[in-house]
């Protein structure tokens, strides 16, 4: 950890300005010398790992109280970017009506890491590959942009199958964030010139050639809401792992599905685990809507699914692991009560 | 009572409470790093990004622009330090590998540079503006990577004397009706206790005192001061409490000596904290081994053959190995037995202890091993064990002292309902979920080691037992304070225990499951000598014995039987008999067999364990008998153990509450070293990966929703005068063997490789 300054932001105008002015540098946003703090868990994480190193931080905590709203409504659902991961898990009516975010909420990290941490900072998490998190290795394109990837032909367990570049493999190791892009979300940006909304789908970027850049959002932008239209209830959230609570997915699937006389209307399939970004499984989808569902079908959604995958040496495994989770989870989607 | 403080059986002490439970739950217990220092400098590790080569140059430039940086050293401008050997050959050292000493580098994470600093923070930070160029070489990570030399382990390891062997292996595996040829493998595990590596250094004058969690202050103690130079008495070693050992704490590592020397030149106290990732290269690791088992039965399932070969990774100065061949061919009996154990030198660290070192993997092996067998010959496994149990020592023909193994069996068998079980793989399901259940044996040799202990008696009943034992969790303090009061006949409130300080009178390292056995069994004797004092006081003459034993309540002759009279003593009239207020006895006591230099070795910080099969005439075990139900999910594979039962045989309990959190443990442990610990290795690179708590995985309590387990009644005089096997280490050995079973059970599928992962399941 190096020193920096700190700051509380008393409202929005004036994080976005201090958050700014130290960006002056044309960094990209992971590497701002200017980071806002939300619940820490992973900023100072990274810090103390001497991964990021900031000189300024801005509490955005301050703003709490406007940003963290949990307003579930006739139309859709507002969440505020600073509400933490506890409340939004134990809300009665996301639980009824938007099971699948409850579920990746509340299957994620611990009770106490759920209680500090925010929304906002929960989909801005980094990846957790080792060779990421551990400053002695010179060789990660992500913190050392053309140094090489160490995790290539490394320890690549945890690793990702699909949507990596011969830059960059890490995962997106989230969990909340696969239940909002399979919603269609939208994400509400305040940055200088006040406040922009965009598909949250295009929130996150794929590594391609320059993994550091992770993020659609510029030095300046906070995340300040998310926001769903209408209900999902029919919706599930599936995640395997190594241990049976605080551990990342080895494999997730998010799945919503609108099912009108046993014909599915509209179907949603979202993986974790297993992508380097929050990852939407369009063509499986495609395969789903209008259908009726069997097992037959649910294997051809799957194999969709992962058309794409590549795996390596410790990591191929999760292609058939995340078949299996994503067949499973849209039975379980389907047969649900609600 | 509770499930946590069993009833007492027969030959159980009572299950008090922890002496320092109020003191750890309320945060007043003070681990060393707690301890308070007198301006203290704050160090901090610049540790090795290879694995082999040399330092080329350091830049500290920018480090030492950091504010508040007070000294940065190197190998070249390090304090010189005398070497110190290892301590199975005579020295204290886990490892000869000596840091700072030269521009080589020998293992993933050695110490290159010590930053200290005014504070913690400006340490740390200099620390990583260290900039440094190497010369790399291609290490040899583990087992197949290129570069390896193996050879046999007797012959190098001074503790590994002889590979047991007896009959004729080769001929009755030929003729054995039926045959089963097996390989295992177990990974590189760290020991991860909560409390991290640290060490404080601060010097009064000429005189050290060392604040660091340790299993062995003593050893420590003389360690420390011959790496310095100095004359023994003048270092002190104090940590009240331990913050988990599991043997990490058990022998020298190489930053204590540079901290101190460094204390040393600055003339300031020195506080050391290492990262958490830091810890699994500056001390020692539980190393990757193999196995091949060959078992030879006779169809009604008598075994006619037994081989073991184990190969275990060590460094490449250092011939480690645990060698638990000494166990698994004396498990069962056996007539045609045959053994031998390889050492495989890698670019690493040397490992070292941890929780049951010889017993985890090559148990794991032959436990596996004989459930195969079992399948094979179509028999339970349990009945499997019960025809080949041994009375005697199939080596050497020694008898056991005392051996519950099948009474284990029978009593977990009925807890956990395994008579339910239908042999069949695959033929128990729940939904989602295949169910298996496994199980298998158990056990650790009983070891005691010379100790020493001052026990000083008040009028007023209060009592202080000083012994430099340690406690690293296991209810040491609680039992030893039981152990006064049963004795000396007073409340346990009124007895005070100070352990943790080199100060204090020796003990042996908290390591082989000694401690009980050994730390009582002085203080028993020693509160035998204050009772002899009182009554000798008041008795003119040995005729007037049998009145004063009426009048005082004590007996001239100390007895495990008078541990157990409830008959108190009458302090206040002995005291008036002898006109003192206080009576203050030291004593050393040894085991039986113990060696001629133990005392001597003792006071020179070394151990001299005796027991387990290597005592004259006879042989000591601890056993038990461990059930586990496995669930396996269709979809995801994931696995997960919802139900853990052991029983355990351990002699005399003396506290039924602390031995059932030990074997607790043990099992939760065990089921955590089958399912989820390993260090992953870059083989590339020989460096370890995983080096932190959210990847190197431990369980969590939804991990282990059942825990159960049962203590035996297990009375054994032949061991030690307190009648005590050590428990600390057997919990955690049979599970991992349990859960593989299981998981055979489950799905028909058998696993030779640990730790086992949903992507090691078919279904
Ligand atoms: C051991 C461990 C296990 C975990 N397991 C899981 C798991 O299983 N599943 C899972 O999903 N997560 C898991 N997590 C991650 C955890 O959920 C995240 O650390 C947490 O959600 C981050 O939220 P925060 O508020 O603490 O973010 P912070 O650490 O404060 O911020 C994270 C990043 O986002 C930025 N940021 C914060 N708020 C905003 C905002 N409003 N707008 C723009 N940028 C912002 C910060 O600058 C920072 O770079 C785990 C974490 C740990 C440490
Ligand atoms: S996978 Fe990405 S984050 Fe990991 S080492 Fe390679 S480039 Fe760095």
């Amino acid at each position: 950890m190096r020193p920096f300054s700190y700051q509380r932001a008393s409202d929005p105008d004036m994080a976005v300005q201090a958050l700014g002015v130290a960006a002056a540098a044309n960094n990209p946003l992971t590497k701002a010398a200017a980071q806002p703090l939300a619940g820490g868990t992973t900023l100072i994480d990274l810090m103390k790992l001497d991964v990021m190193r900031p000189t300024a931080i801005v509490d955005i905590n301050p703003l709490a109280p406007a940003w963290s709203a949990i307003a579930p409504g006739g139309d859709g659902l507002r969440l505020g970017a600073l509400a933490k991961m506890s409340d939004v898990a134990a809300h009665a009516e996301i639980q009824r009506s938007y099971p699948v975010i409850a579920d990746s909420l509340k299957l994620a990290a611990s009770a106490q890491l759920r209680n500090m941490a925010t929304l906002g900072g929960n989909v801005m998490q980094r990846t957790r590959c080792n060779y990421f998190r551990d400053v002695s290795y010179e060789n990660c394109n992500k913190r050392n942009p053309g140094s090489g990837c160490a995790a290539m032909d490394g320890v690549n367990r945890m690793h990702a199958v699909l949507g990596t570049s011969d830059q960059c493999i890490a995962t997106y190791p989230g969990d909340f964030a696969q239940a909002l892009i399979a919603l269609d979300a939208m994400v509400e940006i305040t940055g200088k010139a006040g406040t922009r909304s965009m598909p949250f789908a295009q929130l996150h970027r794929a590594p391609g050639s320059t993994p550091d850049i992770e993020t659609a959002l510029q030095p300046g932008e906070l995340i300040s809401a998310f926001s769903i239209s209408g209900r999902w209830p029919r919706s599930v959230y599936l995640k395997a792992r190594d241990r049976q609570s605080y551990e990342f997915a080895l494999s997730s699937a998010a799945i919503a599905l609108d099912v009108q006389d046993g014909a599915i209307r509209d179907a949603r399939v979202a993986l974790g685990g297993v992508a380097t970004v929050p990852w939407r499984a369009r063509e499986a989808e495609a395969l789903l809507k209008g259908q009726r569902f069997d097992e037959a079908l649910a294997q051809r959604v799957a194999d969709a699914a992962f058309a794409d995958a590549r795996g390596r040496r410790h990591n191929s495994f999760k292609i058939a692991l995340g078949k299996r989770i994503v067949a499973r989870a849209l039975q379980q989607a389907v047969t649900m009560e609600i | 009572m509770t499930a946590a403080a069993p009833g007492p059986r027969t030959n159980m002490g009572q299950p008090v409470p922890r002496y320092d439970a109020a003191a750890k739950v309320t945060g007043r217990a003070t681990y060393a790093s707690d301890m308070p220092l007198d301006n203290p400098a704050y160090a901090f590790l610049v540790t090795s990004a290879i694995a082999k080569g040399r330092i080329d140059r350091f830049d500290l430039d920018d480090a030492k622009r950091v504010r508040g940086v007070i000294d940065i050293v190197t190998h070249e401008n390090a304090p010189k330090l005398k070497e110190s050997k290892l301590y199975s050959n005579g020295g204290y050292a886990g490892t000869t590998i000596q840091p700072l000493k030269s521009a080589e580098i020998a293992h993933d994470g050695q110490i290159i540079a010590v930053v200290v600093a005014e504070s913690y923070e400006a340490a740390r930070e200099a620390a990583n503006r260290v900039k440094v160029s190497y010369s790399a070489a291609a290490p040899t990570a583990t087992f197949d990577s290129p570069g390896t030399t193996t050879a046999a382990a007797k012959g190098q390891n001074s503790q590994f004397k002889e590979d047991p062997k007896v009959g004729d292996f080769a001929k009755a595996f030929d003729a054995a009706e039926v045959k089963l040829t097996a390989s295992y493998e177990t990974p590189t595990q760290h020991h991860n206790p909560l409390e991290l590596f640290t060490t404080s250094c601060t010097w009064m004058g000429d005189n050290l005192v060392i604040y660091e969690g340790s299993q062995y202050v003593h050893g420590l103690k003389h360690g420390v001061a011959e790496q310095l130079g100095i004359d023994a008495d003048k270092v002190r070693v104090v940590n009240p409490y331990v913050g988990g050992g599991f043997g990490s704490r058990g022998s020298m590592t190489p930053r204590t000596a540079i901290i101190a020397a460094m204390a040393r030149r600055l003339n300031r106290p020195i506080k050391l904290v290492p990262t958490r990732d830091q810890g699994f290269t500056i001390t020692t690791h539980r190393a990757e081994t193999r196995h091949e088992i060959k078992l030879g039965a006779s169809r009604d399932g008598r075994l006619v053959a037994l081989r073991h070969e184990g190969a275990e990774v060590s460094s490449r100065p250092d011939a480690y190995c645990v060698g638990g061949t000494k166990t698994t061919t004396r498990l069962y009996a056996c007539p045609n037995v045959d053994s031998l154990v390889s050492i495989v030198r890698a670019d690493r660290n040397t490992p070292g202890f941890m929780r049951s070192p010889p017993e985890v993997p090559y148990l794991f092996a032959l436990e596996s091993a004989l459930d195969e067998l079992a399948v094979k010959l179509n028999m339970d496994p349990v009945e499997l064990r019960r025809i080949n149990d041994a009375t005697r020592d199939p080596i050497d023909g020694k008898p056991y002292t005392s051996r519950s193994l099948m009474a284990c069996f029978d009593e977990a068998a009925k807890a956990f309902g395994w008579s339910q079980r239908s042999p069949q793989p695959k033929s128990i399901s729940d939904g989602d979920w295949l169910i298996g259940y496994g199980c298998a044996a158990t056990c650790y040799p009983t070891l005691a080691g010379p100790s020493a202990a001052r026990v000083r008696l008040q009028r007023d009943g209060r009592t202080r037992v000083e012994i430099a034992g340690h406690e690293i969790g296991t209810g040491a303090y609680t039992v030893i304070a039981q152990t006064a009061a049963e004795r000396l006949g007073v409340p346990l409130e009124k007895v005070a225990v100070f352990m943790g300080d080199s100060d204090l009178p020796p003990a042996p390292v908290a390591g082989g499951s000694n401690s009980t056995a050994s730390t009582c069994s002085a203080v028993m004797m020693v509160c035998d000598q204050i009772r002899q004092r009182l009554f000798k006081a008041l008795m003119p003459s040995d005729s007037l014995a049998d009145k004063a034993k009426e009048t005082v309540g004590i007996s001239p002759a100390p007895s495990t039987q008078a541990a157990k009279s409830d008959r108190s003593l009458d302090i206040e009239k002995a005291f008036d008999a002898l006109g003192v207020g206080v009576v203050e006895e030291y004593g050393e006591w040894k085991p039986e067999g113990a060696p001629l230099d133990s005392f001597r070795a003792m006071h020179s910080g070394q151990v001299r364990l005796v027991g387990g099969h290597q005592m004259k005439d006879q042989i000591a075990y601890a056993f038990g008998a461990e059930f586990v139900e496995v669930r396996i999910n269709r979809f995801t594979h994931e696995i997960r153990c919802p139900r853990l039962v052991g029983a355990f045989a351990g002699g005399r309990i003396m506290n039924p509450r602390t031995a059932r959190s030990q074997l607790m443990g043990g099992l939760i442990w065990g089921m955590s070293s089958a399912l989820l610990e390993a260090t992953e290795i870059d083989e590339r690179n020989a460096r370890y990966v995983n080096d932190n708590l959210a990847d190197y995985l431990v369980p969590v309590n939804a991990d282990v929703p059942g825990v159960e387990v049962i203590l035996l009644s297990e009375e054994d005089d032949r061991i030690n005068p307190v009648g005590v096997k050590g428990l600390g280490e057997l919990g955690n050995v049979g599970t991992n063997a349990a859960i593989c079973n299981a998981i055979y059970h489950a799905t028909g599928q058998r696993i030779r490789k640990l730790p086992v992962r949903l992507e090691d399941i078919e279904l």
